[in-house]
Formats: C-alpha cells, structure tokens, sequence
C-alpha cells in the first residue's frame, strides 16, 4: 500500500504541503519575528514589502505573521475536532457493526436521527448556545460530525467479523473487547482514516464559515477565517488581506483532499 | 464636466438606498429597529420635528403653546393635511395615537414619557391640549412620535394587523410595495402637505453585507450607503469616485463607551476607573478604529448639543500616571508576572461586545493592548446581540462592555443614570448611583427654562466625567456617498435627510423613468 | 416490498417526534429570547414593555406547556407565527423557498452536467494528464472558501467585466421587463451564486463517480463485454455507466433535503432572500417558532429522501432486486 501512495505524485504533493504545515505550525515563532497580536495603527494596510511579506492588517499587524500563527488554530481544530469526532464515530460504529440486532438499530436510528439536522446550520445554533472560542468550535464540530465515520467503521466491521481469524480468536476465548480493538478496528481502519483527512479539510472550511457570522475564533487570536473576515471588510483598501488567508485555506485543504484521495486510492484500488 | 443648464428643481427619478437589514413592522408606535424607522419616517409624520439647526419645529402641529409653568401644551394641527387614503387628518388621530401608546396591551417601546400624561382633550379639529400630571421638558420632544390614522386602526390588532406591511400615513410617500428580504418601494405623494417631493420614487434595497454593498455603489445598483472610515477614507478618493458621487461627513448624536460593573469590587473603586482612563488613548483608537472620523467622547452630551460642556477636557494619555494611581489604589505587581494583583488576584477582567461591530471590537482590542502595557490583562468576548443583552446586561453578568447610545436631541437621561432605574433591562445596568446626579436628574426634566436647564445639564457632564461609570470613548461621524446627480442636499448638525423632499436630478441626468 | 415501505413510513413517525424534542430543548436553552430583539435598547424603550411582549407570545409559560402548544399547533400543520413580526411562519418559508429552490435545482443540473462526463473520463483515462489535471481543478474550486470566490468572481465580472450583476435576484426595474426579458434578467443574476454553489458539488460527485466507474469497470462482466467484441463506446456507455451510477441515485436521494436549505454565506454575499437567511437570523433573533418550522421540514424530507433512495436503488438494481432481498443494506 504504501509503495501505491509513494507512486501518486499528486498524493505525495498533498503530504509535503500538510507536514511543511506542521512544520511551520509548530516553528513559528522562529519563522517570523513579529508578535501576531502587537497593535500598530500608524502602520495599518501596507502593502506587501520586505519588511512586511504580505502586507499588515486593519490594526497594523503583520498579515505574514499572523497567518503563520493562525496555521496553528487551523490544525488544532482539524485535528481534535476531527479526532473526537473519529473516536465517538469508531465507538458508536464498532460496536454497533459487531453486536447488531437491538444495538446496531438504535445507534444507527441515534445517528439518522444527527443526519437529519443540516449540517452548519446545527453546529450553528450550538454554538450560539455555548457561546464561540477555538474550545467550544473544536467539541461542536467534533459532537455533529462522527455520523459518517461511524457508518464505515460498521461497514467494515459487519465483513470482517465473518473472517476466519475473528472465528478462531472468540473459540481461543478472546473477550469481545478484545476482539473488537486488536482485530476489528486496526484492519477496518482504513476507510475512516480517509474520512479524517477529509475531515480536516472540512473543519477548517466549518470554521471559516463561522467567522463569516462572526462565532468562529475570537480575537485577538488569529485563525484564517477572521482574517478573511477582516479582508471583507477591506476589500478595496488592501486586496492582501483577503487574497493571502484565502489562498492559505485553499492551499491547506487541497492538500487534504490530494492527500486523502490517495489514500483512498491505496486502500482500496478496485472497491467502489 | 458638462455645465447646468437647470438651476431650478424638477420632478422624475428614484432614489435607491443601500441597507444592511430589512424592516420588520410600520407599524410605527411599534416600529423599533432602525431599518422600519427609516421606511416610517418617510411614511408618516409626527405633531413636531427637528430642523436643520436642531430646534424644534412643526411638522404635523403648526404651532404651539405653552402653559402653566409646562404643565400644559395645547397643540395647533395643520389644516387640510390628508393621509394617503384621502380622508382628512385631524386631532381625533393624534388622540389615538396616544391610546395606543399608553394601552398596557400593546407593547410599544415608547410609551414611557407618553405615561406622564394626565389627560388628551380634543378641543376641536385642529386643536389638542395636552396636560402632563408634573411639568416634564422632554415631554415636547416626544410628540416628533408618528401619527396613526384613527379611520383605519381603531378596533384592530396592532401586533398582527396588515397595516404592518401595508402602512398609510401622511408623510412626503406613499407605501408601494414590499418584497420581503429584498426591498421596499415607495412612491411620492403628490398632495404632501409641504410640497410634493421631486424624487418620484424611494427605493430601500436590503444588502446584508458591507463589501457587496460598496461594489454596488460602485456598478450604480445603488444611489446611497453609508460608508464606513475605511471606504470613506480610502476607497473613495479615486477620479472616478470624485466624478460619480458625493461624500458627505457630519456628527453623529451617538458616542460608544466602555462601562464598567459597578458591583464589581474591582471597579468599586473611582480612582481605579480614572486610572484606567489615563492608560487608554482614545486618539489611538479614533485613529485606528475610525481612521480619524470621529472626536473624543467626554460625556452624555456631543458638542453640537446644548447640554454639551465645552470645559470638560479629556484627559491625556498618560501610562505612567495610570500606573502611580493604581498603585495608591493597592494594585502593584506583587510577584513580578507583568500583571498588577491586589490581595492575591490579578487585575484581569472580560469585556464583552456585541457581535457584528468592526468598529467596536477593534476598540475592543485597542484598549486590551494598552491596558496590557500597564500589566492590566483584558480578555475580549464576543457575543451576539440577544446573548448579549439577555444574559449579559440585563442580568448584569458582566464585569466590563463596549456599547453605545443613541441620543435624542433631548438631553434628558433618567433612564440611564439615575440610581432607580437599576430595575433587570432597564438602562442604568452599571447600578451607579450618585445622589447629586439624581436630584440634577430630576429638576432637569422638571425646568423649562433653556438657560436653567443648560447649566443643570453641564454639571451633569462634569461629575460623571470626573466618577468615570463608563470610559467615554469617542463620538463617530456619519459617512455617506450620494450619487452625485442628486441636487439639493445641505449637510446639518442633523444629517442630511431632513430636506429629501427638496432634493432633485437634471432632467438629463435622470437613471429610472417610469 | 409494501410492507416494508408501509413500516418504514411509520418509523418516521417517532424519529420526527424525537427530532423535535432535541431540536425545541436545544434552542430554548441559547440565552435569550425573541423579545429581547425588538427592545433595541433605546433609552426611550420601556421596561414593562418586554414583559407585555413574553405574555402575549406564551414565553412567559413553562416550556413543556410551549412545546405541547406548539406540537398541538403542528398536528393541523400550523406551524405558528413569527415572533420577529407576528406573520404565520409558513408565508415567511413560502417566500423563500422558491428562490432557494430554484438555485439548488440549477445547481444540481450543472453539478450533474459537468462531474458525471468528468468522472467517467477520469476513470477510464486513469493516470493520464485529464485525470491529474482535473483532480486538481476540481479540488481547487472545493478547496476555495466560498465567500471568498463569491467576493472574486463578483468583483471581477461585476465590477471589473460589468458584464454580470453584483448581486440581488432580479434589476430594479425587473416589473416593467417583458417576460423573456425577466427570465433573461433573472439568470444574469443567478449565473454567479449558482456557479459557486455548484463548485463544490462538481468536486465531489465527479470524484464519487469516477470512483464508481472505476469499481465497475473492473469487473467480470466488462471484461466478458470486451471479449465479446463489443465496441469501447458501447462497453463503456451502455454496460458500464449505467451500472456506476447507480451510488449517484442514492446520493440525489440524500440530496433531496438539501433542495431546501440555502447557504447563508452565499445568500449574505450575493443578497438573495432565501432559507438560509432566514434560517440563520431566526436563530439570531430566537425565534423559535420559524426555526422549528425548518428543522422539522427538513427532517421530513431528511427521512423521505432516505426512503426513496432506499426504494430507487432496490428498483435500480436488478441484483438486489431479483436476489429477493427485501431490505438493502446501506
């Protein structure tokens, strides 16, 4: 599998742009030597420049330094939320792919019941409850997205747990739970990996959305999605703005998708 | 650039407006967000209004009278003055207006000063007398209230009645139409008691978003918006933008402030607050907030209001005296962490805005900087406006917001600061509470007398500058492009829509014929 | 196979219910309430007049009591007044909702129009120069936020070009138009929201389709086509194709709740009066009453597309059809 991945230029381009991100997530106070939240109104909207790479902002902050900062957000976010949203949607599908009968109706009746909220309009209206912040945006996205995931899992799982060696591991006296985690989950993985990369591409899209109404990340923390915000507002004044944090998340989620659509491909080269 | 060959007025042409929000009802004793304001204003017309040099005079009243110290006002209504549908105004409607305004089954915001009324008579058809239970000086101010036909509303439900999306009033134009979410149309109405207005037509396009709203003044979708500094300042010095529109800039009766929880124990304290107004630069934030469009706040009062005391000065930025009162006040930094603590807590505090204001959340982040730079350290919340007001103001769970008020030109302000009205929703939510403030409250909306009430009104200003209950932060001004084929607008300590009945477009310069 | 959509029909029924407990309990708990919305704090606004307000509405009643009200209301499909200007929650959605319609059913054409040709060439061209190149356009207009293409496009046609309207769904002067002239009007104004309502779309199913195809053409009964003799072209078009799109008949069942909502941040950018506006500041403003209106509607049809998918690919399949499976499996 991983010589089908490595053969996919476009796959491996995916994965050079998410780790130079990491890299650059986790480097970034080396990377530029600006404070991301320093206020400098006499140097508000320059234009792109040496000093100032792409330009500074409305409050006179490099915009340059603020992206890079903001990486870290988009990461974060993608990443937990997701992550909590793979690790209820594996629960819930595991078990209910391996116990069926009873179980398996009422966790997927639960999971149809999630699915029949539109999607950023229920994240939305949660937030409105809890109230915004890079916290509550991570569990709301992580609480509304495990459905999918859930589904594969228990696809997976409802084929493999046929298999021989699932057989012979119960007549060896092996507990369920073992069964499910050491056999089940480790080879009916796959599919949700794929699910978590797209995931993530996904919840930085969510997050920008939130800040368009204005309940993504508060400031004066960065995250793409306000700066985008705060480049609406201007557009005409200093197109910088708003061009470099939307070609940021463009570039990002890309390499999500590229990533993840090889990853697909590697897994499962015939299945539809 | 061709040279106007038309000097005199003429009729034709629309007027298109860019906003942000959609009315909701005009009715308008129920009308209280702005967007059914502006259409209601058009539409209907009140006994008084304010002119250009912002003195009372009258709209739907011709004149009146005073009496018995101010306990009495008998109004003098326009004759042959017809609403929309042809039937004859008079002060039968005027007299229902006011029913409306007091009946406890109707939900009017605004019946407060109509409450301390004791009696309507309707003297004749054109007369009305109005008796107050005290002598009330804001009580003049109060009857710019549109008027409401009685022919057509007596008897029905004001809540779900059709006149909400199908209003008749008396006003320069008529109701046409209104697409939900879209626009409303109206029409002049060419029997206006003052003259028929030259603009054939207004219509109020709903554009929910600020940058769409600029590339539509730009491609001419749109004839008006208000700008924002930025656009103001930056956006619209081009050649083109020169040619295709005019710019106008004038004072807002509005100033935003950062009011403190006075029950907070931090906030407790007056030298604390002025300190603290010594570490802020309200120039900074002018400057980077409003780009330089705005002045400094002092008080409850703008300069161009006659309430205004003109001897209250700002104080200078001054960090290091910030820092030296709040160390008097037992703030030092005890454990040298770079924030200030008191008896083991840190000197931390949230501020709360409410959400979709650039202006205030950039302020937001302004001061949180420079209290920052006196070890004071801010956390700034976002939240949208019904939280906001719910959970936050009117249950007073909050330790510090950013707002702001609109002002009449009245400078009556009970409601925010006197100490009784600490009530959950009403205004003075800070729970301040200074009795000389209270008795200048009250013998403010007792006095008639201009010269009186001037220097009642002036002490006002000096104490609460000097208790500091809010951080007066500054008086933004209004910034608005006009399509430049419009003639006709004088700029005014009170805007420039108080004479729309008299502007026009050149015959050759007219964009839609019907 | 009555009996089965017969029992599938009756297991809305509780799920519907169920949905509009989570969904009343969850918007009653955001702080607030619709009547804080119309005392805009103006310091002329009375404090009793709030109070007046809650009496009239029934928010000042327990909230079981408000749920049964409402439940009791929806069983003669009332679905109640506005709370923001007291006008039946059922005009406001009929208002909306041919504008939302009518987008997405646009979009769902030029969705299909484009990623279904795109998909099958992708995949029988694997690997080759249409396959990469496509892949990545296709997930650049995915990977794009879409207020920031919407605020691209609309600068540059609108405002640079001039050739397409900045935004609104029909001109000013749209009543005095002749009625080719309308149509005419009204797709200028639609040609840029729908076009990045569709990117997305195109994205995805192009990719689902091309997977699809994939699957299909790697089977046995292609290969026993070919070996027939039986040209590319009708390999591909007559046996393959018809097979792959069977997973797009599931999804446009799936998509049918879609069909309503509207994306508020394309509706904000280009100004079009449409659900997700709606939507989004009831929930603003509290107003429970249109909210639970579009969460239950939505539900409804979540279940029914689910059902017809389900059914349209029993009747599409002749596989599970003739293998006298009565209950596919998803």
């Amino acid at each position: 599998m991983t010589k089908k991945l490595l053969r996919n230029k476009l796959t491996l381009f995916g994965a050079g742009i998410i780790l130079l991100l990491v890299l650059i997530a986790v480097f970034a106070p080396y990377i530029t030597k600006y404070d991301p939240t320093c206020i400098n109104i006499q140097d508000a909207l320059l234009r792109p420049s040496l000093e100032h790479p792409f330009g500074t902002d409305s409050l006179g902050r490099d915009l340059f330094t603020r992206i890079i900062y903001a990486s870290r957000i988009a990461l974060l976010i993608g990443f937990v939320a997701v992550g909590l949203a793979a690790a209820i949607g594996v629960f819930f599908g595991s078990v209910a792919g391996y116990f069926g009968g009873k179980i398996d109706s009422a966790i997927m009746r639960f999971a149809d019941v999630m699915l029949c909220f539109p999607a950023f309009f229920l994240i939305l209206a949660v937030i409105a409850v809890v109230g915004p912040g890079i916290f509550n945006i991570m569990v709301v996205i992580g609480l509304t997205s495990w459905m999918g995931m859930a589904r594969l899992i228990r696809a997976e799982i409802l084929s493999l747990k046929t298999r021989d060696y699932v057989l012979a591991s119960r007549s060896l006296g092996a507990s369920n739970f073992f069964i499910i985690t050491k056999h089940l989950i480790p080879n009916g993985i796959g599919p949700v990996l794929v699910s978590l990369i797209f995931g993530v591409a996904g919840a930085i899209l969510t997050e920008a959305g939130l800040s368009f109404i204005g309940l993504g990340v508060q400031p004066p923390d960065p995250s793409w999605g306000n700066i985008l915000m705060e480049g609406k507002a201007v557009m005409g004044a200093g197109w910088w703005v708003i061009l470099f944090p939307g070609l940021a998340i463009l570039i990002t989620v890309l390499a999500f998708n590229l990533f993840g659509e090889g990853l697909r491909d590697a897994l499962n080269p015939g299945k539809s | 650039m061709s040279l106007e060959t038309e000097l005199s007025p003429v009729y034709g042409d629309a007027f298109v407006t860019g906003q942000i929000g959609d009315a909701r009802t005009l009715v308008p004793i129920l009308a209280s967000d702005s967007p059914s304001s502006y259409i209601v204003s058009l539409v209907f017309n009140g006994l008084v209004k304010y002119d250009k040099n912002v003195e009372l005079t009258g709209d739907l009243a011709e004149s009146w009278d005073i009496e018995e110290r101010g306990l009495v006002i008998v109004f003098h209504l326009r004759k042959g003055v017809k609403w929309h549908d042809g039937y004859p105004f008079t002060a039968r409607d005027v007299k229902f207006t006011y029913e409306c305004l007091i009946d406890p089954d109707i939900p009017t915001p605004y019946s407060g000063d109509f409450r301390m009324i004791k009696a309507v008579e309707i003297i004749d058809d054109y007369t009305l007398k109005v008796t107050y239970k005290e002598p009330f000086a804001p009580g003049l101010t109060s009857w710019g209230m549109p008027i409401m036909p009685e022919h057509i509303l007596k008897g029905h439900n004001l809540l779900t009645t059709d006149f909400a999306r199908n209003p008749v009033g008396t006003g320069p134009y008529k109701f046409k139409r209104w697409k939900t979410g879209e626009r409303i149309d109206l029409v002049s109405n060419h029997g206006y008691f003052e003259h028929r207005p030259y603009i054939d037509r207004y219509i109020y396009r709903v554009i929910p978003d600020t940058a769409t709203m600029f590339l539509e003044l730009e491609t001419f979708g749109i004839d008006s918006m208000s700008l924002t500094p930025l656009q103001y300042t930056r956006q619209t010095d081009t050649p083109f933008f020169r040619k295709r529109f005019q710019k106008f800039k004038y004072p807002m009766f509005v100033y935003t402030f950062m009011a403190y929880n006075l029950k907070d124990k931090k906030f407790k304290d007056k030298t604390v607050r002025r300190a603290l107004n010594y570490a802020v630069d309200k120039n900074e934030i002018i400057n980077g907030a409003l780009l330089g469009q705005g002045r400094i706040a002092t008080g409850q009062f703008v300069p161009e209001s006659w309430a205004f005391n003109p001897e209250v000065k700002p104080y200078p930025f001054d960090p290091e005296k910030a820092k030296g009162m709040l160390g008097e006040a037992g703030w030092n930094d005890s454990d040298a962490d770079g924030w200030l603590d008191k008896n083991g807590e840190k000197f931390e505090f949230t501020i709360i805005i409410n959400q979709g204001n650039d202006t205030r959340r950039m302020a937001a982040e302004i001061i949180q900087r420079r209290l920052k730079d006196i070890g004071v350290k801010v956390n700034i919340r976002v939240l949208e406006w019904s939280v906001f007001i719910n959970e936050f103001v009117n249950k007073k769970r909050f330790e510090a917001l950013i707002m702001g008020w609109g002002l009449g030109r009245e400078p009556d302000c009970f409601d925010i600061f006197h100490s009784s009205k600490t009530r959950t929703g009403e205004f003075n939510f800070i729970t301040y509470s200074n009795p000389e403030v209270d008795r200048l409250l009250v013998e403010g909306r007792r006095t008639f007398d201009r010269s009186e009430r001037k220097k009642i009104y002036r002490e006002i200003h000096r104490i609460l500058y000097e208790d500091q209950p809010y951080m007066f932060l500054y008086i933004p001004d209004a910034l608005v492009a006009v399509n430049s084929r419009f003639q006709g607008i004088e700029a005014s300590p009170i805007g420039i829509a108080y004479n729309f009945i008299d502007w026009w477009v050149p015959k050759d310069k007219q964009r839609f014929k019907y | 196979m009555a009996r089965y959509i017969i029992r599938r029909v009756l297991q809305i029924i509780p799920i519907l219910l169920g949905i509009t407990i989570i969904s009343f309990a969850v918007i009653h708990l955001a702080p607030g309430k619709p009547t804080d919305l119309m005392l805009q704090l103006n310091p002329k606004i009375e404090y009793e007049a709030r109070e007046k307000l809650e009496r009239i509405y029934g928010l000042d009643k327990p909230l079981y009591a408000q749920y049964f009200d409402w439940l009791k209301k929806l069983m003669r499909l009332d679905f109640g007044n506005s709370f923001t200007d007291n006008r039946p929650v059922i005009d406001k959605i009929f208002e909306r909702l041919p504008v939302t319609l009518l987008i997405n059913f646009l979009a769902m054409a030029v969705i299909l129009i484009f990623s279904i040709p795109i998909g099958v060439k992708s995949a029988v061209k694997r690997g080759s120069f249409f396959d990469k190149v496509m892949t990545v356009l296709v997930f650049i207009g995915f990977a794009a936020p879409g207020f920031w293409l919407a605020l691209l496009l609309m600068s540059f046609f609108g405002v640079r070009l001039g050739i397409l309207p900045v935004s609104g769904i029909v001109s000013l002067d749209f009543e005095n138009f002749t009625l080719s002239h309308k149509t005419v009007d009204l797709l200028r104004h639609l040609i840029l929201p729908v076009s990045v309502a569709s990117i997305g779309g195109v994205a995805g199913i192009s990719r689902y389709m091309r997977q699809s195809m994939l699957g299909v053409i790697s089977q046995d009964y292609i290969r026993t086509a070919r070996a027939k003799g039986l040209s590319e072209r009708t390999v591909i078009h007559k046996h393959a194709l018809r097979n792959a799109l069977l997973p797009i008949i599931t999804i446009l069942g799936l998509s049918i709740p879609a069909l309503i909502s509207g994306s508020v941040i394309l509706e904000t950018i280009f100004g079009i009066p449409g659900m997700g506006r709606l939507m989004v500041e009831a929930v603003f403003t509290r107003d429970y009453n249109v909210v639970m209106a579009g969460l239950v509607i939505s539900a409804f049809l979540t279940l029914a597309g689910n059902l017809i998918a389900d059914i349209a690919y029993v009747y599409a399949d002749p596989r599970i059809r003739y293998d006298k499976i009565s209950r596919p499996v998803r």
